[in-house]
């Protein structure tokens, strides 16, 4: 790794993400929208926002940021810039770690801007800090970043890389004990949900949501989730050939 | 002198597909070399094997000296593809900017010249995605160029430019060469040919010819290069 190169290229990632503009809206308009919509559904049940809606601020993160990287990644193949990259200085993981630091900036933002809406405008309820929701949706955040890098890889065209969110981002949503709390589940699926990182995202959101300051069942499960991404994007190296056919 | 890039019985296979028949060619250093055949002879399989993006199947490629691809190589050579690689949603400067951030000791003024010097000193502030197609080829050269490599692998730079810009580029590449580059050019539009020290002729995969124009011409024969291919071609189908 390459700190002069690092820097450079997370700098481009934001610079590309700024020109854009319609992308930076809806990367802070529609998690914002999404709770609204949420809020709205539950008006009349207490405590059931404080519930989805803090679950929403880590699964928001993760889903589009994990949609974006795919299909950024996949450009960086198919425009050709990524075989030119690999004839430069450039080593696999500077490009792996910009996008990380990149788009996990990015995330930083989008998860401000979410959380303050959640909580001062719409009333979430959280007997721990903002700080700490934010913390978890930024690691999560980063985590759907290493998924997408790795995942674009077995894409070859945008339309294969958007099936990979059906498979990648659903089954996380459905297990991690939003819509059955885990104890509940059949043994196999809990068994899956185990093996899932999104489960540990949500359990940290809930001890924040259930406990006053951060405690250790909150810390080993970001530890769980920083780990995941430290795998993901070792395989992600992996899957990044220099040489092709 | 050792030559800058030497390649030896190099085979290629694209799927089930031999792409480059065990092709042996050496490129002197400080030279313009013109690479020049039909598409879908290997010509951009054999620039991809020389810059070690390539799979190959067996033979070696060295340049300057090193196994082609090798890490401190990186930072010496630069490398134009055929489609322009450059970041449509960033501005022309932005891109060369980036890519001279990726060499030790290259500046955002080597950046900036390297824009010029392609002819784009007045589209610098302009998004890539938004320029004609021939501006984009620039852009994507004007980061080839930014690092001031010592071999230069440019798979059709001129494409899709207008002649006097072409005439300008070629000039650029043969002053490059003067001060010791090693320049290796791919075209299919013969009418270049003229303008190298050397000429490589490919097709399907095989080498037909690799020698300076006049000698080639002197050697066939003709008075043009098409011709002269056309020679060479039907001259290889008699022995085979």
């Amino acid at each position: 790794m390459n700190l002069r190169i690092l820097g450079a290229t997370t700098a481009r990632i934001l610079r590309q993400l700024r020109h854009d503009r319609r992308t930076v809206a809806l990367l802070v308009v529609v998690p914002v929208l999404l709770l609204a919509l949420i809020y709205y559904m539950f008006e009349d049940v207490p405590g059931i926002f404080d519930h989805i809606g803090l679950v929403m601020l880590g699964v928001f993160p993760f889903t589009i940021m994990f949609l974006i990287t795919s299909i950024a990644m996949l450009r960086e193949r198919t425009t050709g810039t990524l075989e030119r990259l690999l004839t430069t200085p450039m080593g696999k993981l500077d490009l792996l770690f910009a996008y990380g630091l990149a788009f996990g900036v990015a995330a930083a933002v989008q998860a401000s801007i979410a959380s303050s809406v959640a909580y001062w405008l719409l009333g979430l309820d959280t007997r721990g800090g903002v700080g700490l929701v934010i913390l978890i949706a930024i690691a999560n955040a980063v985590l759907g970043v290493a998924l997408g890098l790795l995942c674009s890889a077995f894409s070859r065209t945008e339309f294969q890389a958007v099936q990979f969110m059906p498979i990648v981002v659903v089954p996380q949503i459905l297990l991690c004990g939003l819509f059955v709390p885990r104890g509940q589940m059949a043994g196999w699926l809990e068994a899956i949900s185990n093996v899932l990182p999104m489960t540990y995202a949500v359990e940290a959101l809930q001890e924040v949501g259930t406990r006053a300051s951060a405690t250790g069942t909150l810390w080993r499960d970001l530890a769980i989730i920083i780990g995941c991404v430290i795998v993901t994007l070792t395989l992600a190296a992996a899957t990044l050939r220099r040489r092709t056919a | 002198m050792e030559p800058a890039i030497e390649v030896r019985d190099l085979v290629v296979e694209r799927g089930r597909r031999r792409v480059l028949h065990s092709l042996s060619c050496s490129i002197p250093r400080g030279s313009v070399t013109g690479l020049l055949g039909p598409s879908g002879s290997g010509k951009t399989t054999l620039m991809r094997a020389i810059v070690g993006v390539q799979v190959v199947k067996s033979g070696t490629v060295t340049v300057l000296g090193m196994l082609a691809g090798s890490a401190p190589l990186r930072g010496m050579i630069g490398y134009l593809t055929q489609a322009p690689s450059v970041y449509a949603d960033l501005t022309v400067r932005e891109n060369a900017r980036y890519f001279a951030s990726l060499y030790k000791d290259v500046t955002s003024a080597d950046a900036d010249a390297a824009v010029a010097d392609v002819g784009l000193a007045d589209a610098a502030g302009q998004l890539v995605g938004d320029l004609s197609g021939g501006q984009r080829a620039r852009a994507s050269l004007a980061c080839a160029l930014v690092a001031r490599p010592t071999v230069l692998i440019l798979d059709e730079p001129t494409v899709g430019q207008d002649p006097v810009l072409r005439d300008d580029l070629w000039r650029r590449f043969r002053a490059m060469a003067a001060q010791g580059t090693t320049v290796l050019v791919s075209s299919h539009v013969m009418d270049e040919a003229s303008r190298c020290d050397r000429l490589l002729l490919i097709r399907e995969g095989r080498l037909i010819a690799d020698d300076a124009p006049d000698a080639i011409l002197a050697g066939t024969g003709t008075a043009d290069l098409e011709a002269a291919f056309l020679h060479l071609i039907r001259a290889e189908q008699v022995v085979s």
